[in-house]
């Protein structure tokens, strides 16, 4: 579990996160959502210690990261995997290195058994096919799958995904949306989503935090968003003309 | 006046951080044996081929400039081996690697950091400032030795071919200019020098390339920042080492 307490950040005195309180549960796919230039990404960077908060806590399963040293913050970050939203894998690196990296840095298994590992991993994401290929040579979609892999291949207890649908067709944001929910009940992990791909929102928000100019706006789940009253929230998360019909006919069925 | 006082406090934190203690041994000597090919034999054939024309054109120049009935004919020679030991193959070939070596590292860094990149390897639990630079420093150190001897020798067969080919002079005047007087110090001089050129070259530029913020533009400009800084901060240890080993 990952609690927020009292969060605050300001950029040359213009306050960009204002008071963020909120709880991540472990097990379940954790939704951070809100327009752009709300503060989404920037709460982002101060769970995982990208970046400082000037005031409140980050606390690990009760550990804060805010009074951490940096020996105490990269043993925690061992226990982290991230999804960016530029996939960020190393372009020098074939697709089974990239996999095998987190290992190669702070495993202790003998080179058979992180490659079977990283094989594992990648067969996970079904690329298991393109183990051999660079990043350059596979698709966005696919070098996001990598990249899950990737963050996987240590057994994180935390991961992070910045906005791990952006630039992808609406299909294989499915495919990734799931593959991040389904990783998550396997491993029990306490998965954070940075998004405001609706589609995502509907389909695995077991906990949503909507931020609204750097405050907290509103809380839920993805049962909650059809009956929430918040007007921001409704202008927001309905603001194409479908998912709009989708909602009116949510009410009729009622 | 605060700006490069900033900056230069950056890099010292940055250097700290990038002498800190690795967290594989394994990983970074691959990346060590990487960046010498990289850094160090990729550059080898520019150095071979600039030394090898500079050393001839020097040749050239000494021999029509300052030839007189006055003069010993193996002053040729002699004036050749001199510029190229104790300047041409360290300072003026650290200069050409500041462009070559130095654009490549700052915009590779700086790739890796508006790709976020770096941000990945810092959540993996990894420092990725002395991951990504202390090989780069260590590889060039190790290899630029090895370049001054190449391009040593590279400008002497340049001379020699004025000599052999163009008929500018006779070859044995100028085989015994280039063996006289010889002081074996210039050589380690040479070495010297470029060892703190070397390291000049690789932190420079890859400071210039760890800082860049914003996209491709920013990493053109750290990419040619770092080659107009690490040129300058060349020529000016250049003159405080020439100072000190030679003085």
């Amino acid at each position: 579990m990952i609690q927020l307490k009292s969060i605050c950040k300001s950029f040359e005195g213009r306050m960009v996160l204002d008071d963020i309180n909120f709880s991540f549960d472990g097990g379940k796919t954790n939704l951070i959502i809100g327009q752009s230039g709300s503060g989404k990404t920037v709460l982002m960077k101060c769970i995982v210690g990208l970046l400082t908060p000037e005031k409140g806590e980050v606390l690990y399963d009760g550990r804060n990261l805010v009074d951490m040293g940096k020996k105490e913050k990269r043993a925690l970050r061992r226990e982290m995997g991230m999804i960016f939203q530029s996939a960020a894998l190393f372009d020098s690196l074939s697709v089974l290195e990239n996999v095998m990296f987190p290992l190669d840095m702070f495993s202790n298994d003998t080179y058979r058994e992180r490659v079977k590992r990283a094989q594992f991993c990648l067969d996970r994401v079904n690329l298991i096919d393109a183990q051999h290929k660079y990043p350059g040579e596979i698709s966005g979609g696919m070098q996001k799958r990598v990249a899950i892999a990737r963050a996987i291949a240590l057994q994180p207890k935390y991961l992070f995904c910045d906005e791990p649908n952006s630039g992808l067709d609406p299909k294989t944001s499915l495919v990734i949306d799931d593959l991040i929910h389904g990783i998550t009940t396997e491993y029990n992990m306490t998965t954070i989503i940075n998004t405001h791909d609706m589609n995502s929102v509907m389909g695995i928000g077991d906990s949503i935090l909507y931020i609204y100019q750097g405050h907290k706006e509103w809380e839920g789940t993805k049962d909650d968003v059809f009956d929430a009253t918040n007007e921001r929230l409704n202008n927001f998360i309905f603001a194409s003309d479908l998912l709009r019909k989708v909602k009116q006919e949510e009410i009729r069925n009622k | 006046m605060v700006k490069p006082v900033t900056k230069f406090g950056d890099y010292l934190v940055l250097m700290g951080r990038v002498f800190s203690r690795p967290e594989r041994f394994r990983m970074y000597f691959k990346q060590y044996v990487n960046e010498m090919v990289q850094l160090g034999i990729n550059s080898i054939g520019i150095v071979l081929l600039i030394s090898f024309f500079i050393g001839a054109v020097i040749c050239i120049q000494i021999k029509l400039n300052i030839e007189s009935p006055w003069m010993p004919r193996f002053v040729v020679g002699y004036t050749t081996r001199e510029i190229l030991l104790l300047e041409f193959s360290s300072s003026i070939m650290c200069l050409i690697l500041a462009g070559k070596v130095g654009s490549n590292i700052a915009s590779e860094i700086g790739t890796m950091r508006v790709t976020q990149q770096i941000d990945a390897l810092e959540i993996m639990g990894i420092n990725s400032a002395s991951y990504l630079i202390l090989p780069k420093i260590l590889g060039l150190m190790t290899m630029i030795p090895f370049l001054v001897i190449f391009s040593i020798f590279s400008g002497i067969v340049g001379a020699f071919c004025t000599a052999w080919f163009a008929g500018i002079m006779n070859a044995t005047d100028l085989e015994y200019g280039l063996q006289y007087c010889f002081v074996e110090w210039y050589i380690w001089c040479g070495f010297i020098k470029s060892l703190f050129f070397a390291f000049i070259i690789a932190s420079v530029s890859a400071y210039f390339g760890y800082t860049v913020e914003g996209g491709s533009i920013a990493v053109g400009k750290a990419s040619t920042d770092s080659v107009v800084s690490s040129s300058v901060l060349i020529l000016f240890s250049d003159l405080i080492l020439t100072q000190l080993l030679m003085g």
